[in-house]
């Protein structure tokens, strides 16, 4: 099992509150708005994928549910928290950073350029965050750290550094580091896009699998086809609104939009 | 015309067999301008050995003489390579401590550091430590406690004046303590420039990664951040400990005269020998600073591990894991 998540046979209907809960968020970037209201709800055990053309905001969004970046109205709610503050009577108080790095926690992120730490091994890097950042036993870190690696695949390279790995591996790595502090959700930022085409499938067979193991996921990706077989969902945006959203088969296979016809259309011709 | 695609002038793949070019057995270029090099710099340097053999005023027997003097020593150990170590460390702490204060957000920390900065840069260490050598004269006693704490007190009516520690400047006016702190004040302005590019050259995406791992801003600066910083920092820092052997020599205008150059120079003028002094501290300049240079290639394995080349250990210890399964 990757995750401390139940197994889920098939994917459930939500129920209950959502995990993530995004009311009208806005963010701007020196006077260019970037995020224009966005609502999103994303269910426990759900996989999201978030797809549009460059620039339509929605590596923003990821970033700012995980507060990379600070959001300039609207509310994200991840797990019944408010992230980045505390509502006090109706009244927001900015989180310190301690606090913030609390909340980050429980959310994993893998990033597009992967973002390993090149001084440490694959097994420190795995490491790290559960040693320093939740004070966790080492030799229970290791064990679990070495179960995620021959997770994704790696058993047979603890010890190297990150620049002997190609792309796809140290792909695998980010997933497991991430998983190592046994977050609720997951993000992934364009996680196969600076990957040579043959290194794409290997993580997203990483991904499927976390996908089957109930992992909650939003996904950024161009990857139609493991948008189309993995998501529950799927959100096109662009210009910083959600255009369309809805099951793959509907969004994918039967766009309504206008937008999303042509972005469709222009990544199949391209691939 | 279906064998001739590749074209008239090369052989159709059938000839193959018979004349198809083999390993190159070229002739080297000729170089003769090497050698004229060559000659010239063996000329210049069988002059420069005739002239250091043969004028009996380099006498490098009393040099050597004089690198083994007690006072020499002393002057070596206690003076220039305490003098460095310590200056160094109190300069690359200093140091590393106004970066992250030049790269902090609180506007205050910023101003502060880069007033200190523009400071210690303009002063010229010689003056620096001239100054502080006299300090006696403007602050004999140097208290730490309340602004205008006698004042309050006279006005409350206390019987203390609010000082929290205090002492005599003139206890420690000549001491190796005082150059110490004028050149390791003096480094830090160096060495905050240095650390400062050291982080700024790791890129963000690393921050980025460890903060949304939840690790606490110290924690990233800390583990991920400066170690990978030092990779960029440990070079120039090697040639500023370099300087600073040599920057050592201007502890006589604190004055400390425990130092390298000023004893080997008494020396030689004691004996009417100018010269042999100064080959004797250049001697000893030389071989310390090859030690640190050695000292140093070490420490840039150490800090580049996972980049570029592989260290053999790792290497080693690679094959073996590779070889288990």
């Amino acid at each position: 099992m990757i995750s401390d998540a139940p197994v889920i046979a098939g994917r459930p209907a939500p129920t209950g509150p959502p995990l993530v809960h995004a009311v009208n968020v806005m963010k701007s970037f020196h006077g260019n708005d970037v995020l224009k209201g966005i609502d999103m709800d994303v269910h426990k055990g759900q996989v999201v994928c978030l797809l549009g053309p460059s620039g339509s905001g929605k590596t923003t969004f990821l970033r700012c549910i995980n507060q990379l970046e600070t959001i300039d109205g609207g509310r994200i709610w991840v797990d019944g928290d408010l992230m980045g503050y505390a509502d006090k009577g109706g009244v927001l108080h900015r989180l310190s950073d301690k606090a913030i790095a609390a909340q980050r926690r429980d959310i994993g992120m893998v990033f597009q350029r992967f973002n390993l730490f090149p001084h440490k091994t694959v097994l420190e890097n795995v490491m790290e965050a559960p040693i320093q950042v939740k004070r966790e036993p080492k030799k229970e870190v290791q064990q679990r750290a070495m179960e995620l690696l021959a997770k994704v695949g790696l058993a047979d390279k603890p010890a190297a550094y990150p620049g002997q790995l190609s792309g796809g591996q140290q792909q695998r790595v980010a997933i497991a580091r991430a998983l190592a502090m046994r977050p609720k959700l997951m993000l992934f930022d364009e996680p196969t896009s600076a990957l040579d085409p043959e290194l794409v499938g290997e993580v997203l067979t990483t991904m499927r699998e976390l996908a089957d193991t109930g992992m909650t996921m939003i996904v950024v990706t161009h990857e139609m086809g493991f948008a189309r077989d993995v998501a529950d969902r799927v959100v096109f945006m662009d210009g910083g609104v959600v255009v369309e959203e809805g099951p793959p088969s509907e969004v994918i296979g039967n766009p309504q939009n206008v937008r999303t016809k042509t972005f469709l259309r222009r990544m199949t011709e391209g691939g | 015309m279906s064998t001739s695609a590749a074209g008239s002038g090369s052989p159709a793949p059938s000839a193959a067999t018979v004349d198809r070019p083999g390993v190159i057995h070229a002739r080297p270029v000729r170089h003769p301008w090497r050698w004229v090099a060559i000659a010239i710099i063996v000329v210049l340097v069988a002059m420069m050995i005739s002239s250091l053999v043969t004028n009996p005023r380099w006498d490098f027997g009393f040099a050597f003489e004089i690198m083994q003097q007690t006072p020499v020593l002393e002057g070596l150990w206690k003076g220039t390579v305490f003098g460095t170590i310590a200056s160094m460390i109190l300069g690359v702490g200093l140091g590393v401590v106004l970066a992250v204060m030049r790269l902090s957000d609180n506007p205050v920390l910023r101003g502060v550091a880069f007033a200190y900065t523009w400071f210690f840069r303009a002063m010229p260490r010689y003056v620096l430590l001239a100054i502080l050598g006299s300090l006696g004269f403007l602050y004999s006693q140097i208290r730490f406690g309340v602004p205008f704490g006698q004042q309050l007190a006279q006005s409350l009516g206390l019987s203390t004046d609010l000082t929290l520690f205090g002492f005599s400047w003139n206890d420690i006016s000549s001491t190796i303590w005082v150059g110490i702190i004028g050149l390791g004040l003096s480094e830090a302005a160096y060495m905050a420039e240095i650390a400062r590019a050291g982080i700024l050259s790791v890129d963000k995406g690393q921050d980025e990664a460890a903060r949304a791992l939840g690790m606490s801003s110290g924690q990233r600066m800390r583990r991920i951040v400066l170690p990978q910083a030092m990779r960029v920092i440990v070079p120039p820092t090697g040639n500023e400990t370099i300087a600073m052997v040599k920057d050592t020599s201007l502890l006589t205008a604190v004055p400390v005269l425990t130092e390298l150059y000023y004893q080997a120079y008494l020396f030689g003028q004691r004996g009417f020998k100018i010269i042999p002094g100064f080959v004797a501290a250049t001697l000893w300049y030389l071989i310390i600073c090859s030690i640190l240079m050695v000292g140093q290639s070490y420490l840039e394995k150490y800090f580049g591990r996972g980049f570029g080349a592989i260290p053999k250990k790792t290497k080693e210890k690679l094959m073996k894991i590779e070889a288990d399964h």
